[in-house]
């Protein structure tokens, strides 16, 4: 083991990990992250605290990792390169691995277009392949990017997302290669709805052996109504919502939506659970956090390992 | 065919509305006059192809200048007849100087005095 | 060449409330190829400020004066006979001209008339797309001669994002993913390994990030 990571040991005993995700509250209240992560208590191995997610301005992942840390959980820091240069970026990694987180998502982040800052400038200073190879020459060679020793290696698990359902499609198989050759070894997937799509990357990874190098856990997410369903298929980039789960939700009453929504996310987890590669599930209920333990449990994926 | 039109109806002749720049446009405005109007051919029957058109969105361009400047868009039109159509032009020139009279004199107009047209 | 939009008249003329003289200062270069201060545009400024104000019943003198450039001292020199005739120098060219000519003219105040924006070329008459960010390291050898600095929105040098969707970028429906065009250029260079090749973090001293830059020649000083 590389790490102090909770998903890592699971992993490397051969087991199948369950992760999920807290929002941070637009707020200096650290209750909100409290309540949140009551909620999850017993239902994952590792949870993600996203950072800024659609470029809106929410109580840092750090921090928010620190209180569901202080809770007992083994928190998954999430950092984007949209809002920070190389400088604070490797700093925030010391900063992360001295508070004893264990993990950590490396992503490019959203456009500032889409959040509530569009005017600010965005810095990009590199991408998330780049912060890959960022963590693990800290990590592992005990170096800066700039090339000089640094003393106190950070001891992160390092993850990244793949979206199965971004164009083009042909790379995005090569794009995970890249991820793997820069040394990530977990990946969260974007949310899965068309299978049959997101069987065929897996054959595509599978085929460049990276399920073996890296551990892939498929991402999920509940409709909670038709409306959230046709806001997703037509309104966010990169989703692929099949139109057959739109015509099942609008084929029940509104009040017996979201109970259909949990049906179809529990049934896509069990479907995921057999396809090769597949070595755990992500599950993201936006502002419904209290159906990720009804969900985990319909799947048979209670009770969690304990985390030590 | 010796219909009568508006004596106020000045005629600049051009070999086709295409020639029309947006300066000799808004030159006109400066002189003082209270209205311009373009009289190409009808569309589709440029006879320099598509003169016309050229015309018609250099028109569009200037009608909003017009509105930035505070002249008010309703000073210029683009109009398309046949060179056939003489009862059209002097229908055409009509209802124009009508349209002017009702938005009234230039604001741009100096009494007597043709105002410098370069600096 | 640079591209750059026309301030608002509305803007303009309310930098030229205290002026009743101006000497309008056209460029025959890249502002004229993009039709924004060419000595077309010039001609057109300059007759809606004579009109703004005359409907005021305001003044306005404008000098309409189109130089070959703004950013040679010569041109900038050929105004020197008559400048002190005018009040405010109102320029056409980019910022780089706007800046030359007030560097020039120390005494006198010089506004700007249009926003520079961007480096760029002609799709068609009246399109202009930009195409470079002046980085200092290009690396189009790499990327199959389309920049992932200036076409990816996020400059992504592993592109692209997971926000890439038929081809487009997820800021613009109408806006091409730079790296979907850099892959289908690859592919047709038959180059798509390339593809698999980390591009490691950039160095950034060369662009705007290091500071305000220049070049010089020995050679040629004289």
């Amino acid at each position: 083991m590389k790490t102090k990571s909770n998903i890592e040991r699971i992993l490397e005993s051969g087991g199948f990990v369950v992760t999920s995700e807290c929002g941070p509250p637009r707020g200096a209240d650290p209750e909100v992250i409290r309540r949140k992560g009551n909620l999850l208590k017993g239902v994952v191995d590792g949870v993600n605290v996203t950072d800024n997610q659609t470029s809106v301005v929410r109580m840092s992942s750090l921090s928010s990792c620190l209180i569901l840390k202080e809770m007992g959980f083994d928190p998954i820091l999430q950092m984007v390169c949209r809002d920070r240069n190389r400088i604070a970026i490797q700093s925030d990694i010391l900063g992360a691995a001295a508070l004893g987180i264990n993990n950590i998502l490396c992503l490019s982040g959203d456009h500032q277009k889409f959040g509530d800052h569009p005017k600010a400038k965005n810095v990009f200073d590199m991408d998330s392949v780049q912060l890959i190879q960022t963590v693990k020459l800290m990590r592992d060679e005990g170096k800066f990017l700039g090339g000089e020793e640094l003393k106190g290696r950070p001891v992160l698990f390092i993850g990244a997302v793949e979206n199965p359902f971004a164009d083009p499609f042909e790379i995005r198989a090569a794009r995970l290669g890249k991820k793997v050759k820069a040394g990530v070894e977990f990946i969260q997937t974007q949310c899965i709805y068309n299978m049959g799509r997101f069987e065929r990357w897996m054959g595509m990874v599978r085929d460049r052996g990276l399920h073996e190098r890296c551990a892939i856990l498929a991402g999920v997410t509940p409709f909670k109504s038709v409306g959230m369903a046709r806001y997703m298929k037509n309104q966010v980039p990169g989703m692929d919502v099949p139109d057959e789960m739109i015509e099942r939700l609008k084929s029940v009453s509104k009040e017996k939506q979201s109970e259909e929504g949990i049906r179809i996310c529990v049934e896509t987890i069990q479907r995921l659970r057999e396809v090769p590669g597949v070595r755990g599930i992500h599950i993201m209920a936006i502002e419904w956090e209290e159906k990720v333990s009804e969900i985990a449990k319909a799947a048979g994926l209670l009770p969690r390992p304990q985390i030590t | 065919m010796r219909l009568s039109y508006p004596t106020n109806v000045k005629i600049v002749k051009v070999p086709c509305t295409g020639r029309v720049d947006i300066l000799l446009i808004l030159r006109a405005f400066e002189s003082g006059v209270d209205g311009v109007y373009l009289a190409g051919c009808l569309e589709g029957e440029c006879h320099f192809l598509r003169g016309n058109l050229r015309a018609k969105k250099r028109v569009q361009y200037v009608k909003g200048l017009l509105e930035e400047v505070g002249l008010g868009s309703g000073r210029l039109e683009m109009y398309n007849m046949s060179s056939a159509q003489g009862q059209r032009f002097a229908e055409v020139a009509r209802e124009m100087t009508e349209k002017i009279r009702v938005l009234g004199p230039s604001p741009v107009k100096r009494r007597g005095d043709r105002s410098k047209v370069k600096g | 060449m640079i591209v750059a939009n026309r301030k608002s008249l509305e803007e303009i003329l309310t930098m030229l409330k205290p002026y009743k003289k101006v000497l309008l200062l056209g460029c025959n270069e890249c502002v004229t190829v993009c039709a924004v201060g060419g000595e077309r545009e010039v001609g057109v400024l300059a007759s809606e400020l004579r009109l703004a104000r005359a409907k005021e019943g305001e003044e306005i003198e404008v000098r309409e004066q189109t130089l070959e450039r703004q950013c040679d001292h010569e041109y900038i020199d050929q105004v020197r006979p008559f400048v002190g005739d005018y009040e405010v120098i109102l320029s056409m060219a980019c910022g780089a001209g706007v800046q030359y000519v007030a560097e020039k003219y120390r005494s006198k105040v010089v506004l700007p008339a249009v926003n520079t924006t961007f480096l760029g070329v002609t799709l068609e008459q009246g399109v202009w797309l930009e195409r470079c960010q002046g980085c200092g390291e290009c690396v189009l050898h790499m990327t199959g001669g389309i920049c992932p600095v200036a076409r990816c929105a996020k400059s992504l040098l592993n592109g692209p994002c997971g926000g890439s969707s038929n081809g487009k970028c997820e800021v613009d429906k109408e806006l091409d993913c730079g790296w979907q065009l850099i892959i289908d250029r690859l592919k047709e260079l038959d180059q798509l390994d390339r593809y698999e090749e980390i591009i490691p973090v950039k160095d950034w001293t060369p662009a705007r990030d290091g500071g305000p830059r220049k070049r010089i020649r020995e050679d040629l000083r004289l």
